[in-house]
C-alpha cells in the first residue's frame, strides 16, 4: 500500500501543481481557468478528438519506450529525436521505391525503419564504448545531423519530388500501407497502435522475465556491482543503445503507414523530446508510460479547444513542461522521504537488537 | 607527517618538460589557423575564405555560441551539467524582443539576462536543492522555455505583429567601425598578396560594424576567466565542481556557489539569446530562432576542454563555418575540406617525427578520404554545412575525449551531509 502510494502520489501532486500554476497564469492573462479547463475536457467527445488522442498516445508510447530502455541503465538517449527522423525518411524512401505483396511490403518497411534507427544510434553507441564519449552530447549532435540528412535526402535531385508547395519522397504504394480501424465521422485509428501495445508487453517481459532485462536493470542500479557480477558493461551499452534506436525507428510509422504514406516537410518533429518527458512521467514502467502518453496526447489535442475560449493553446506546452519538472522533483522528494523513514526504521530495529544483546 | 613533508618536493622534481605559457600556445594556434586558411584560399582560389565580410558574419554568428558556451562553463565548473542552456537562451530571445521593441537595445540586454537567469534559477532549484538529475532537469527546462515563450508570444506579440511566431521589430545598436584603419586594411586586402591580404581581411572584419554587444561578449570571456581562476570566489566555485565534500568540509558554501554559478550560467545563455535578436540581419524574436545554438555552445565548451580559451576557439570555429556558408555557399566550404587535408598532412609529419606510427597511419587514412571527398564533390550540400559544428564536435570527441578533462564532480548530485 505504502509502496503504491509512493508511486502514484508524485505524479498526482505534479499534475495538481501544474494545473494550479497554469490556472494562475491564465488568471494573470485575463482568462477564466475553469472555462479553459472545461473546454479542454468537453473537447474530447467532439469530432475526431478522441481518436486523435488515441493515435497520438500510440506514437508517444513507442517514443517513451525507446527512451525508457536507455534510462533503465542510466543511458541518456537524447537522440531518439534524430533516430526516428532518419528512420522515417529512410523507410519512406525504401518503401516508396520497392514493390512487394501486401503485408510483406509493410513488414519490410517496419524492419527497414528499425534498422535505420538502430544504425543512427550505433554511432554514439560505438563512440561511447570505444572512445568513452558521453552519449548525451554525441546524441544531441546526431540530432542536428539527422535534420541535415533528412533535408538532403528529400532534395529534388536526390529522392524528393515536388508536390504542390511541398517537397516529399515518392508515395508508398498501397501494398505497403497498414490499415486502420475506421470510426466513420470520428476518425480512423492507426493499426500500428496494436504494434505499440505489443511492444509494451514485449518490453515488460524483457525487463522482468529475461536475463538481459535483469542485467540491464542491474547496470542501472549500480554499474560497478553489475560488472562485478559478470555483466559486460560495454556490451550492455551497445545492445541497449541499438535496441533503443530500433524502437525509436518505429515512432513515425503509425503516421507513415497509416496516414501520410510519404516523408515530407510536414513531418511531425519533437516526438523524441516528448518521449523523454513521458518516460520520466511513467518512471520507465510500461503501464506508467501508457498513462503518461495518454496524458500528453490529451493535453496536445484538447488544447485546440482553447482557441475557442480565447486562450492561447500554447498554455498546454507550459503545462506539459511544468508537469515534467514537478514530477521529477516530487519523485525525488518522496524518495528522500522514504529513504529517511527507512533509515529511521532500520535504526529503531537495530537499536532494539542492540538493547536485547 | 615527516615522510609526507619529505615526499612533497619530489613531485615537481620529476622530469617534466617546461610547457609553453597558454597565451603563446593561443598565438601560435591563431597564426597557424590563419596560415592554413591563407594557403587554402590561394590553392583553391576562394579569397572569400579570409574576406572581411566572412569574418564579420562569423563574429556575429559566433557571439551566441560563445555566450552560451560561457554559460555552460560557469555551470559545469561548479559541477552542474546544463543541458537547459537551449531553453534559457530561448527565454533570453523572448525577453530581449519584449524589452527591445519598447525601450531599445540596452533594455533588451537587461531583460534577456533576467529571463535567462530565471531559467537558471529554476535549474538550480531542481538540481541543487531537490537533487534532480541534471540532464532530466535540463530537458524539462528546454521544454518549458519553448512552451513559455510560445504562450507569451501569442499573448503579447500577436496583437502587435499579427504573427504569433514573431515580435515587432527591435531597435538595433549603433555599430562602430574603425574607419581609417578599416580603409587601410581594405586596401591591403584588395592587394591579394599571400598571408598579408588574408590577415588584413580578417582584421578588417573584426574592426568593422562592431556593436556594443560584441564588445561586452568579448570582454565577458576574460572577465569570466579572471573571476573563475584568479579570485577566491572562483577558486571556491571550482572546488565545488571538483569535490563538493572536500569543499564543504573546508567551510565553502556548496549550495550557494552552485546557485550563483547556475544563475550566472542562465544569464549568459539569455544574453546569447539577445545576441540573436539584436543581430542586424534579423532584429526580432522568431520562434525556433535559437536552432540548437545552446547545445552548440555546450559543444564549444567541451571542444575547449572546459577552459575559456578553448571555448573561444570552439565558438570561433563554429561561427566561422556557419558564416562562410551563409556568405558564400557550399563551394567555399568544400575548400575548407582541402584545408583539413593540409592540416592532416601537417599532423602526419608531426606524428612521424614523434614516431607515433599508428596515429600517423590513421591520420593518413583520414586525409586520403577527405581528399577523395574534395575531388569528387562540386560543393558541400547546404543541408549539411549548417551542421558542420555537429560533425566537428563528434570528430573532436572521438579523437580527443580521452584527453579532455571535465570537472571531477560534474553532473553528480551533491547532498549536504
Amino acid at each position: 500500500m505504502g509502496h503504491l502510494r509512493g508511486k502514484l502520489l508524485p505524479p498526482a501532486l505534479a499534475i495538481v501543481f501544474s494545473l494550479l500554476l497554469c490556472g494562475v497564469a491564465l488568471i494573470i492573462s485575463g482568462a477564466n481557468p475553469l472555462s479553459a479547463f472545461g473546454a479542454m475536457v468537453t473537447q474530447v467527445g467532439k469530432g475526431t478528438t478522441f481518436v486523435d488522442i488515441l493515435n497520438s498516445t500510440g506514437i508517444y508510447y513507442v517514443a517513451a519506450l525507446a527512451v525508457a530502455i536507455g534510462f533503465q541503465m542510466n543511458l541518456f538517449n537524447i537522440g531518439v529525436e534524430g533516430q526516428y527522423r532518419v528512420a522515417a525518411v529512410v523507410a519512406a524512401v525504401v518503401g516508396g521505391s520497392i514493390a512487394l505483396p501486401t503485408g510483406i511490403h509493410t513488414l519490410v518497411i517496419i524492419i527497414v525503419a528499425a534498422i535505420a534507427g538502430a544504425a543512427w544510434a550505433a554511432i554514439p553507441a560505438i563512440l561511447k564504448v570505444t572512445r568513452g564519449v558521453n552519449e548525451v552530447i554525441s546524441t544531441i549532435m546526431m540530432n542536428g545531423l539527422a535534420i541535415g540528412l533528412s533535408a538532403y535526402l528529400i532534395r529534388r535531385d536526390v529522392f524528393g519530388e515536388l508536390r504542390g508547395n511541398n517537397i516529399r519522397t515518392a508515395e508508398i504504394p498501397e501494398s505497403g500501407w497498414m490499415p486502420g480501424i475506421s470510426f466513420g465521422g470520428s476518425g480512423t485509428m492507426f493499426g500500428f497502435i496494436f504494434v505499440a501495445i505489443a511492444l509494451g508487453i514485449g518490453y515488460w517481459i524483457m525487463m522482468n522475465k529475461t536475463r538481459f532485462g535483469f542485467e540491464l536493470r542491474a547496470s542501472g542500479e549500480s554499474s560497478t556491482a553489475a560488472s562485478a557480477g559478470g555483466v559486460n558493461s560495454k556490451k550492455m551499452v551497445l545492445v541497449a543503445m541499438l535496441l533503443s534506436g530500433a524502437i525509436a525507428g518505429l515512432i513515425s510509422l503509425p503516421e507513415l503507414l497509416g496516414r501520410d504514406h510519404t516523408f515530407s516537410l510536414n513531418f511531425t518533429a519533437g516526438i523524441g523530446f516528448s518521449g523523454i518527458a513521458i518516460a520520466l512521467l511513467g518512471r520507465n514502467h510500461p503501464g506508467g508510460i501508457a498513462f503518461g502518453a495518454l496524458l500528453w496526447a490529451f493535453l496536445d489535442k484538447s488544447g485546440l479547444a482553447l482557441d475557442n475560449v480565447g486562450v492561447p493553446r500554447e498554455i498546454v506546452t507550459i503545462m506539459q513542461g511544468s508537469i515534467v519538472l514537478s514530477v521529477v522533483v516530487a519523485y525525488e522528494v518522496v524518495r528522500r522521504f522514504e529513504l529517511a523513514s527507512e533509515q529511521r526504521r532500520v535504526g529503531r530495529e537495530l537499536g532494539t537488537v542492540g538493547g536485547a544483546a | 607527517m615527516i615522510s609526507t613533508l619529505e615526499e612533497k618536493p619530489h613531485i615537481p622534481a620529476a622530469p617534466r618538460k617546461r610547457k609553453m605559457p597558454g597565451w603563446a600556445v593561443a598565438m601560435l594556434g591563431v597564426a597557424g589557423a590563419i596560415a592554413l586558411l591563407s594557403i587554402t584560399s590561394m590553392q583553391t582560389g576562394f579569397p572569400q575564405l579570409t574576406s572581411s565580410g566572412t569574418t564579420q558574419t562569423a563574429v556575429r554568428l559566433a557571439l551566441p555560441i560563445l555566450l552560451a558556451g560561457l554559460g555552460g562553463l560557469w555551470a559545469e565548473r561548479a559541477g552542474v551539467v546544463n543541458i537547459g542552456l537551449e531553453g534559457m537562451m530561448i527565454m533570453g530571445t523572448w525577453g530581449a524582443a519584449w524589452a527591445g521593441y519598447q525601450w531599445g537595445p540596452w533594455a533588451a540586454l537587461v531583460a534577456a539576462v533576467v529571463f535567462g537567469s530565471l531559467g537558471g534559477l529554476l535549474h538550480a532549484i531542481a538540481t541543487v536543492t531537490f537533487g534532480v538529475n541534471h540532464i532530466v532537469s535540463g530537458v524539462a527546462i528546454n521544454l518549458l522555455g519553448a512552451g513559455l515563450t510560445k504562450y507569451l508570444s501569442t499573448l503579447i506579440f500577436l496583437p502587435l505583429s499579427n504573427n504569433p511566431r514573431q515580435s515587432p521589430p527591435v531597435q538595433s545598436f549603433d555599430t562602430f567601425s574603425a574607419a581609417g584603419l578599416g580603409d587601410w586594411l581594405g586596401e591591403l586586402e584588395a592587394g591579394q598578396r599571400l598571408f598579408i591580404s588574408d590577415v588584413a581581411g580578417i582584421l578588417r572584419g573584426l574592426v568593422t560594424g562592431v556593436s556594443p554587444l560584441t564588445m561586452i561578449a568579448i570582454l565577458l570571456l576574460p572577465l569570466s576567466y579572471y573571476l573563475l581562476w584568479r579570485t577566491r570566489f572562483g577558486l571556491r566555485l571550482r572546488s565545488v565542481g571538483e569535490n563538493p565534500h572536500a569543499a564543504d568540509s573546508l567551510g565553502v558554501k556548496v549550495y550557494f556557489h552552485k546557485y550563483v554559478a547556475v544563475i550566472v550560467s542562465g544569464g549568459l545563455a539569455g544574453l546569447g539569446g539577445a545576441a540573436l535578436v539584436l543581430n542586424p540581419g534579423q532584429l526580432s524574436y522568431l520562434e525556433g530562432q535559437t536552432g540548437g545554438r545552446g547545445y552548440i555552445g555546450l559543444a564549444a565548451m567541451i571542444f575547449g576542454n572546459w577552459r575559456p580559451g578553448g571555448l573561444l576557439g570552439g565558438a570561433a570555429l563554429f561561427g566561422y563555418a556557419d558564416g562562410l556558408q551563409l556568405r558564400s555557399g557550399g563551394e567555399t566550404v568544400l575548400a575548407l575540406v582541402y584545408g583539413v587535408v593540409i592540416l592532416l598532412a601537417a599532423i602526419v609529419v608531426w606524428q612521424l617525427i614523434r614516431q607515433r606510427w599508428f596515429s600517423a597511419a590513421s591520420a593518413i587514412v583520414v586525409a586520403v578520404l577527405m581528399y577523395l571527398l574534395y575531388i569528387s564533390l562540386d560543393e558541400i550540400p547546404g543541408e549539411f554545412v549548417s551542421y558542420a559544428p555537429h560533425m566537428v564536435t563528434l570528430a573532436v570527441l572521438a579523437v580527443a575525449s580521452q584527453r579532455l578533462r571535465m570537472p571531477a564532480a560534474d553532473g553528480l548530485v551533491y547532498r549536504r551531509g
